[in-house]
């Protein structure tokens, strides 16, 4: 129970400040690009020493105070209850605190943020669980998973599962999930539904011997978490598989480097030997792909991990300067113009022998 | 007969009703719902300026009643000195028949084609006669005629006539049938121009009786009558040839000479003589032989001489209490956070007088995403059409309102934000763009007027925006130290454990000011101002504390005993201790339309004050 301890801990600092007639602040790691340095021994991206400070002489900052204490008072009960809630539950729980009541999701999610920081736990040791329900998986690997009834259930992720695949749960620790035996040689992570449907359709699981993993977009804790296991654990490599733009970019960071919101657990998190296999604005050009034309967003964004830290190699410099030359962005489904079978049968196994892998 | 002479003859009976319609635009008439707002307009700014000049405070019932399709009864009736019974068909039906036509005068008459051009419209539309009712004092009969206008001739047709006995000590009344359209919730309806009418007209009472029967009543704010417009000659600079004919052939003077220091104002027998060496002309000539050749080379010599300016007493400004209070009474249920007026003094264009009055209202419950709204008026009448080509939309415009607290694209261009700018421009002679009288002519001098003017206002509502952002940010702290940091305590201790610790020195730490918040609210016949002095701060203060009041006459009663009272402030010694709170307070009568409170300190340094300014001497 030293969650319990952790909580304990904030709450006396606080209690002190006021006691002693301090102001009463706390500090936690400044949550910008520019606050994240690389982490040599885990080799990924984690906070740099900036501070912020959370103090009550601002009505902002003493508003935050009033719900840190209501939502640390509220994890403690949960924790000596054994219950659990979601994030959703934690906001619409604040409905009634008065004053201390969250005014939108996104307080409450950054508050159980700034909780994990301060108490160097991980929302799971807090009882809070994420609403998004977890990604899916194909590929030959045979996963242990502990029922909610507490029973073990092994499940084959080709033969025992439809082709929607295994589905992810919230928690993929080793309590939860273990890895029995695996024949893939790799992961390959997918960021759209419609790819990885593809792929699934067109048996390229089989084909190329790889566990497909899809992303959703901006791939969930619970999700980055289980490809880290797959690739720790089992060795395997992890090939991440988006859209051409700016924005997707950003998702194979979260995979590679890790997020800037979760910069504290980047280790737990984070695979830094994933690679991204594409689209790349070079695949727009040597592949002559359909495209769009580069929004004001998009450029804006592309400019911004220009300057962003974990961006910084010959091979994400050289490919965003020219995607902002040829000013195109191009879908992982803009394969399709040479015909359904061409991603599996031409695009990846040329990228993917391109990066060294054997079909 | 020549075919000439013939056509003539047919021209002539033609020709009245053919002018109308050519000139509907012109003359107001030229949509349903437009001719339905002139025919109101007509009447009103009648009865209005008939009240003004016989000093009676205006009381006026504008009916409108729904006859059938598109067709209405409308009726106004009036408290005014009445019409006497000869002059009665010649006012309500000869077209362009009037006193004011050549006077230089500040009314609200100058600016419409008449009541007449309503009567014609009506018997146009709908065939049927006017309905006027006056009566001129008690003991007086009243008088009812039902006139149509003789087209052919330009002059009364009396279908019927008669005496009757009116209850009312004198008045109007004018009744007609037209063609028309109704409309309610918009700026351009008789709504709209009744309400912009009573801002600028307190001293009226005015009630609509709309046609589904809903009454609105504007009530009078003052029970003081405006200041009478003097009638004054015209200036040697704004005089045109026709008028300068005119007045050549009608003056009673025998000499040229004293025909030009006689019937012009600014112009003395001395500068009349150097008038007409300049035009070369000779003094003694009698004035009606002058001919349009003289005309040109005395307008030629008026062009090149300095004149001092005309005389300015002659103009009749609303005043900045009026307007205040009037914007106060027609925005009311909007509850505006602010409102300001200025007046400017009398200046001058060609030769002519004119002054320029603004007001603004800002904040409550006015429209925040929308353009301002702009309320027109030339000469105490609102200007409902052509915004957009008016001079006072053009100063405005001109504006950069972003520096006063109002949002506007690039610094130029009608401003966005809950506010109402009215512009009131009072001229002798007002420079209409066209004969339609809807807008103000681009006039430079004007322009310069109105800028200045709603600068001054705009200057006082940047300094409420900002004393209110300041006390926003003190209500911030107040509300922190009263309930959040408590409601903190509260939860920690609870959670740890302990007893609850005491958080007076983080207040004053949190606060470290000295905190003045102030009220005021109605008390029977008074305004009653209360000002709240607390001291967050760990150390006892002593100083001064102003408050501004609008004159002395208006005070009644300061708690507790000042150190001072002068003509437009009172002054406290303040002694206050840490925590300690102590109350101040004054009442003022009613009428000096106190709304903000202005306080000041002296004696304490006021990056520790919050509510009040440093106090800058007198």
């Amino acid at each position: 129970m030293d969650a319990l301890k952790e909580l304990r801990k904030i709450a006396e600092k606080i209690y002190d400040d006021l006691a002693n007639a301090r102001v009463p602040a706390i500090q936690l790691p400044s949550r910008t690009k520019s606050n994240i340095k690389f982490d040599d021994r885990y080799r990924v991206w984690k906070y740099g020493s900036q501070k912020i400070t959370r103090a009550a002489n601002t009505l902002a900052g003493a508003y935050m105070l009033l719900r840190t204490v209501y939502t640390l008072d509220f994890i403690r009960q949960m924790i000596e209850q054994r219950k659990t809630s979601t994030l959703r539950e934690l906001y619409y729980i604040s409905e009634g605190w008065g004053d201390a009541k969250f005014h939108s999701q996104d307080e409450s999610d950054k508050l159980a943020e700034d909780l994990e920081i301060l108490t160097n736990r991980l929302r799971e040791d807090l009882k809070l669980r994420p609403e998004e329900d977890g990604a899916r998986v194909i590929g030959d690997i045979v996963i242990e998973e502990v029922t909610r009834k507490g029973e073990k259930r092994r499940i084959h992720c080709q033969d025992d599962v439809g082709d929607s695949g295994y589905s992810i749960p919230y928690n993929v620790e080793k309590e939860k999930i273990k890895f029995i035996e695996t024949n893939a040689d790799k992961v390959i992570a997918i960021e759209t539904g419609g790819m990885f449907d593809r792929l699934v359709e067109n048996e390229f699981d089989e084909k190329s011997n790889a566990i497909l993993v899809h992303l959703k977009g901006q791939p969930a804790r619970s999700t980055r978490r289980f490809i880290k296991r797959l690739n720790e654990e089992l060795n395997l490599p992890v090939i991440v598989f988006t859209d051409g733009d700016p924005w997707s970019y950003r998702i194979f960071a979260s995979v590679a480097y890790g997020a800037i919101k979760t910069a504290h657990i980047s280790e737990y998190l984070a695979t830094p030997s994933a690679q991204f296999l594409g689209v790349t604005p070079s695949d727009i050009v040597n592949y002559d792909l359909p495209s769009d034309a580069l929004t004001k967003e998009d450029i804006d964004a592309l400019n911004s991990e220009l300057s962003d830290p974990r961006f910084h190699d010959d091979f994400w410099i050289n490919e965003i300067k020219l995607q902002l030359e040829i000013k195109k962005k191009a879908e992982q489904q803009a394969l399709a113009k040479y015909g359904l079978d061409y991603v599996t049968d031409v695009y990846l196994p040329e990228k993917l022998a391109e990066m060294g892998y054997e079909m | 007969m020549p075919i000439a002479e013939e056509l003539a003859k047919k021209q002539r009976q033609i020709s009245i009703a053919e002018f109308f319609e050519r000139n509907k635009q012109i003359l107001g008439f030229d949509n349903l719902t437009k001719a339905m707002i002139t025919s109101v307009k007509e009447a009103v700014d009648n009865a209005l300026d008939a009240c003004e000049e016989a000093g009676i405070l205006p009381d006026i019932i504008v009916k409108i009643e729904e006859e059938g399709e598109n067709e209405y009864r409308v009726s106004i009736e009036d408290n005014g000195p009445g019409i006497v019974k000869s002059q009665i068909p010649h006012v309500f039906a000869r077209l362009l028949y009037g006193s004011r036509f050549h006077s230089l005068k500040q009314s609200r008459g100058q600016q419409g084609i008449g009541i007449s051009a309503v009567v014609l419209y009506a018997q146009l539309t709908t065939g049927k006669p006017t309905t006027v009712v006056s009566k001129i004092g008690s003991g007086f009969p009243a008088h009812r005629y039902e006139l149509l206008i003789d087209t052919k001739r330009n002059m009364p047709n009396i279908v019927n006539e008669e005496i009757l006995h009116w209850e009312k000590k004198s008045g109007t009344l004018v009744e007609f049938h037209i063609k028309g359209k109704y409309v309610k919730n918009r700026k351009q309806s008789v709504y709209g121009y009744l309400r912009s009418t009573a801002i600028v007209n307190p001293h009226a009472f005015i009630k609509l009786i709309e046609p589904d029967g809903n009454e609105i009543v504007f009530e009078r704010v003052t029970e003081n009558l405006p200041k009478q417009p003097r009638e004054i000659k015209p200036h040697p600079h704004g005089i045109e040839m026709g008028t300068l004919l005119k007045m050549l052939k009608e003056t009673k003077a025998k000499k040229l000479s004293s025909f030009l220091s006689k019937e012009f104002s600014s112009i003395s027998s001395q500068k009349a003589k150097e008038i007409i060496k300049k035009a070369g002309l000779d003094e003694n000539l009698l004035p009606y032989e002058v001919g349009i050749e003289d005309a040109r080379k005395l307008l030629d010599a008026f062009k090149k001489i300095k004149f001092i300016a005309p005389p300015t007493d002659c103009l009749s400004p609303i005043g900045k209490n009026l307007i205040k209070r009037g914007l106060r009474k027609e925005t009311m249920q909007l509850s505006p956070e602010f409102i300001s007026a200025d007046m400017r003094s009398p200046s001058v264009f060609s030769g002519i007088p004119f002054l320029v009055e603004t007001g603004i209202v800002y904040g409550g419950n006015l429209p925040k995403d929308n353009k301002v709204e702009i309320l027109r008026f030339a000469n105490k009448v609102p200007l409902l059409y052509q915004e957009g080509n008016c001079v006072i939309t053009e100063a405005i415009k001109n504006i950069d309102w972003r520096r006063y607290g109002l949002e506007q694209k690039g610094g130029k261009g009608v401003p966005y934000g809950p506010a109402i700018i009215l512009v009131h421009v009072a001229s002798v002679n007002v420079p209409f763009l066209s004969e339609s009288k809807e807008a103000i002519a681009h006039v430079e001098e004007i322009e310069k007027e109105i800028r200045l003017s709603l600068q001054q206002c705009a200057r006082k509502m940047r300094t409420h925006l900002s004393k209110k952002e300041k006390k926003a940010k003190a209500k911030d702290k107040f509300l922190l130290i009263t309930k959040i940091l408590p409601a903190i305590a509260e939860k920690v201790s609870n959670i740890v454990g302990k007893p609850k610790p005491s958080l007076d020195e983080i207040i004053t730490q949190i606060m470290n000011i000295v905190w003045i918040d102030d009220s005021i609210e109605e008390d029977g016949e008074f305004l009653k101002s209360t000002i709240n002095v607390t001291n967050y701060r760990k150390i006892k203060h002593s100083f001064y504390l102003f408050a501004e009041i609008p004159g002395k006459e208006f005070l009644d009663g300061v708690e507790p005993e000042p150190e001072r009272i002068e003509e437009n402030y009172i002054m406290w010694h303040v002694d206050i201790k840490p925590k300690e709170k102590k109350s101040f307070a004054f009442r003022l009568k009613k009428e000096s339309e106190f709304d903000e409170n202005n306080l000041y300190i002296e004696g304490l340094n006021p990056v520790y004050v919050i509510g009040a300014e440093k106090w800058e001497g007198e």
